[in-house]
């Protein structure tokens, strides 16, 4: 009798206890779903402003004409939208830029994982990600100011705004993403297969080209579709040093608008909301977001496909 | 037939010898090949913002700071843009820091494999991906002219704070899975419930990873430039936003929220745009501050982790 009043004087405020426990356990877990949920709520956001008003966009022009034409002067009184101009430029832009930064970063990424005392390597590495947080408005300057005049140097015909020289800028800006993100995947790689080779007379080079590199591959994937989605959603550089005049080609010398700065420039002037030119901008984004997601896809696929097991 | 052998491996060995020789050079070669890329790079960067100070130099002084932007070159300061830099990254903290950290406890702590979890995590890995211009048209069609906030300060915080966003989450992420199970398991033994293990032992023990991912989220958000230029952002601003706090009660105020504004990386690309040589002076001085902030800022938080990782020892 008397053990069990005890128990059910301690048992029950224990229960009660219990109860408003576990209710706020509840409540603090909904909550902290909430806030990871508003990942998808922004990706969900970014989707559904980018198409409402592109919708209206392309109730204006034809899809056939938005991307076929190649002529985008929608400032003009006979209005051109085609895409392709634009994409000329972002694609330009982005060539030049992975034509410096994947050899370079590459070359950077195999020394400082196989070559590097382990001392080169704990210093380079923090600059690297030091330069990974220089703003690109920044780097816009340097390629207007200071890498342009000095193109112009070697080739005189070449204007204040060109692609050309953003374009090695962003190049130069991409290496240490390339450089750390490939370098992580070649330090996973286990010691033991660097080992074997060396056990067969393998040299470091060898070793770091046939071993580490082909056992890497996913990571270097990686790193080349990180660069390739930086530069095409690049902004500020273009922005500042192509021009901003759309222009169909290719010819990294002649000055043209990218996707990015054309949407710059339109947000610089005077936004008339719900004017065709507002979204115009939204309809150009669309398209930058389809671009850099499909990289992303394959790239991801293009990971799993080269993902070596050991 | 003994001889004939003893003679082809000697002609092997040779051969052997010339091939090792061939590699070495390889190795040597590709070896000064690394070491001068990245002396090279190194050294056109440090040249390239050696002259960006040096170009900037004659700005650095008080009245730079203390100045409005200015028709006139010579008088332009920057006190409204870093004014207005500060505060747009008020607001970005008080929203990306406290919703990083829980998303990033909620998928690491909380999540259960199934769908859900898979979706946020798909979401949280496409979000860093996503070009940041793109941040400012969502911010433009949704903040700006759905909700009506216009173009402040408080558009402006909120478009960087969903930029951050992703790095909160992943570095929280990080720090958490250092953490090991046993630390978990102490603490569910002695009768802590799931949040008191975290609130009390898994946040405590990845608190400097998490402040290492906020200082790198906050040093981007400063350098931001391109979303902020979308939502309309006005790049001439000869005036500064109401004060945040004030001497009579209640001692806040939020009429700086709805304050128009401008920023250090936007005063920047509005003085490159212009053909005077001397407002370029002023970008490039604009520039070095930005660089000189960001990069103590990257710094700090790379020692930072250094340190952490250096000094825990499970």
């Amino acid at each position: 009798m008397n053990i069990v009043s005890m128990q059910e004087t301690t048992i029950s405020p224990e229960l009660a206890k219990k109860f408003s426990r576990n209710l706020i356990e509840r409540l603090i877990e909904f909550g902290l779903l909430c806030s990871a949920a508003f990942a998808v709520l922004i990706t969900t956001a970014i989707v559904y402003v980018l198409v409402s008003e592109a919708i209206p966009f392309f109730q204006h022009v034809s899809l056939y004409d938005f991307f076929t034409d190649t002529v985008w002067t929608p400032n003009y009184s006979i209005k051109h939208y085609g895409i392709l101009a634009l994409v000329s430029g972002t694609l330009t832009t982005t060539f030049i830029a992975l034509f410096v930064a994947i050899p370079l970063g590459t070359i950077t990424a195999i020394y400082l994982s196989e070559f590097a005392s382990h001392k080169v390597r704990e210093t380079i590495k923090p600059v690297l990600e030091l330069l990974i947080g220089v703003p690109t408005v920044v780097f816009g300057y340097f390629a207007l100011m200071m890498v342009t005049p000095l193109l112009q140097k070697i080739y005189p015909d070449l204007t204040t705004f060109n692609m050309l020289g953003p374009g090695i800028v962003m190049g130069i800006m991409i290496v240490p993403y390339i450089a750390s993100v490939a370098e992580d995947s070649m330090r996973a790689v286990p010691m033991a297969m660097r080992e074997g080779a060396y056990a067969m007379g393998a040299t470091r080079f060898q070793t770091a080209i046939r071993v580490i590199t082909p056992a890497a591959i996913s990571g270097i994937v990686a790193a080349y579709i990180l660069a390739i989605s930086r530069a095409v959603g690049e902004t500020m550089i273009v922005a500042i040093a192509a021009g901003q005049q759309p222009n169909f080609t290719f010819n990294p010398v002649e000055s043209a608008a990218t996707i990015t700065s054309y949407i710059v420039s339109v947000a610089l002037g005077d936004l008339e909301h719900g004017g065709i030119g507002y979204q115009s901008i939204f309809a150009a984004g669309l398209t930058l977001l389809l671009m850099t997601l499909s990289f992303n896809i394959v790239g991801h696929m293009a990971r799993k496909k080269f993902a070596e097991r050991y | 037939m003994e001889i004939k052998k003893s003679k082809k491996t000697a002609v092997d060995v040779n051969a052997i010898r010339k091939l090792i020789k061939k590699h070495k050079k390889n190795d040597l070669a590709f070896a000064a090949l690394g070491m001068f890329v990245i002396a090279s790079l190194t050294i056109t960067l440090i040249i390239l913002f050696l002259d960006l100070v040096l170009d900037g130099y004659p700005k650095f002084t008080l009245d730079f700071f203390s100045n409005f932007p200015s028709r006139r070159a010579a008088r332009a300061g920057i006190l409204s843009a870093w004014v207005g830099s500060s505060l747009v990254l008020l607001v970005t903290f008080f929203v990306a820091v406290p919703l990083g950290i829980a998303a990033g406890i909620y998928l690491e702590e909380y999540a259960k494999k199934n769908w859900v979890s898979d979706i946020i995590e798909i979401n949280v890995s496409n979000l860093a991906g996503v070009p940041s211009i793109i941040y400012g048209l969502l911010a433009l069609g949704l903040f700006v002219y759905s909700f009506g906030l216009g173009q402040s300060i408080l558009t402006a915080g909120l478009t960087l704070a969903l930029l951050m966003l992703p790095i909160v989450i992943v570095s929280t992420r990080e720090a958490i899975r250092a953490i090991p199970i046993h630390i978990r398991e102490a603490a569910y033994a002695v009768g802590a419930t799931k949040w008191q293990v975290v609130l009390h032992h898994v946040v405590q023990y990845s608190y400097g990873g998490i402040l290492t991912g906020v200082i790198i989220g906050m040093a981007r958000a400063i350098g931001e430039t391109a979303p902020v230029i979308t939502i309309g952002a006005l790049t001439f601003i000869a005036f500064l936003p109401p004060s945040p706090v004030s001497v009579d009660p209640p001692f806040l105020n939020f009429e700086w929220l709805s304050s128009g504004f401008t920023v250090l990386p936007i005063q920047m690309f509005n003085w490159i745009s212009r053909p005077q040589h001397a407002f370029h002076i002023n970008a490039a001085a604009t520039g070095a501050v930005i660089i000189i902030l960001t990069a103590l800022m990257n710094g700090f938080a790379i020692k930072l982790r250094y340190n952490v990782r250096k000094k825990i020892k499970w």
